[in-house]
């Protein structure tokens, strides 16, 4: 699509309105694995808001997939590779306290030294990895 | 108020995803692809991401949110191994599926059994972190 860069940009505000609802709402960082990780080990102290965040999160793309909006995640049919970057995810994202809305969106917009160490870092990693993909395995 | 706001929050943020293409791996995949077909949409989400971004954490230097919840304090500047390392590790699972935590739960209901294992893998890795981290913290006490 010739107009993917229009979307991208027009998305991406959407997203930094999502942030900024959060912030200056709620006094809260919008960072999907510090939410999700939360709810998972039992930290969050905030059971509700967790839920109504994530609910809204899922239900948007189902209602505009359903209104005709289709997207296809295109995403591998190869079991190990779905585990195995899964648990990468998971592990790597809670380790290094947060993800691509964490560091990258909330981190890089308040100039924070840590969300642009950890933004090169899992870019960096995430390109070696696509690289070593495409040229060693062709996946 | 604050479940409103969670659900709004969550809404703008699930349909950013879905519009600007990133719940689509190929898409994901092709802006870390820089040797291949270099795709630069999630430079374009991620600037328009940052832009509104930038404005409100103007407005968090005096004052309180809507709810009277106070904003977030200035976090460490420090630079630790977990930082470096996670970021490593989630960056290495990012270029091997395309999916990070947000797109991951957006996609949920047009994901197929693909979206669910990747999900339920991240979940329990994710579960998995607070032990793992005792573990090494003993470790290294030890040592």
């Amino acid at each position: 699509m010739d107009n993917a860069w229009l979307l991208g940009l027009l998305g991406g505000l959407l997203i930094g309105a999502g942030g900024v609802v959060l912030l200056l709402g709620a006094g809260r960082i919008m960072g999907a694995s510090w939410i999700i990780g939360g709810l998972v080990d039992g930290s969050t102290t905030e059971r509700g808001p967790t839920f109504a965040f994530l609910a809204g999160l899922f239900v948007t793309p189902a209602l505009l997939s359903l209104g005709g909006w289709a997207v296809s995640t295109q995403a591998t049919s190869q079991v190990w590779m779905l585990i195995l970057g899964g648990l990468a995810v998971g592990i790597g994202t809670r380790f290094a306290n947060g993800c691509t809305s964490g560091h990258g969106v909330c981190g890089l917009s308040r100039f924070s030294l840590r969300g642009l160490v950890a933004t090169i870092f899992y870019i960096g990693a995430g390109v070696v990895t696509v690289t070593a993909l495409r040229v060693g395995l062709g996946l | 108020m604050r479940l409103l706001l969670s659900l709004l929050s969550g809404s703008l943020f699930g349909a950013g995803l879905h519009i600007s293409g990133m719940t689509d791996t190929a898409r994901v995949r092709g802006f870390l692809d820089i040797a291949g077909a270099w795709d630069p949409t999630l430079a374009f989400v991620m600037g328009g991401a940052i832009l509104p971004m930038l404005v409100a954490w103007r407005f968090t230097r005096s004052g309180a949110s809507l709810t009277g919840d106070a904003f977030p304090k200035p976090t460490s500047q420090e630079i630790t191994r977990p930082l470096i390392l996670g970021s490593v590790l989630f960056g290495a699972g990012w270029g091997l599926v395309g999916l990070c935590p947000a797109p991951a739960v957006a996609s949920i209901s047009y994901g197929g059994w693909q979206g669910f294992v990747f999900l339920v893998a991240m979940l329990a890795g994710m579960w998995a972190v607070p032990p793992l981290r005792r573990m090494l913290d003993s470790g290294a006490a030890r040592a």
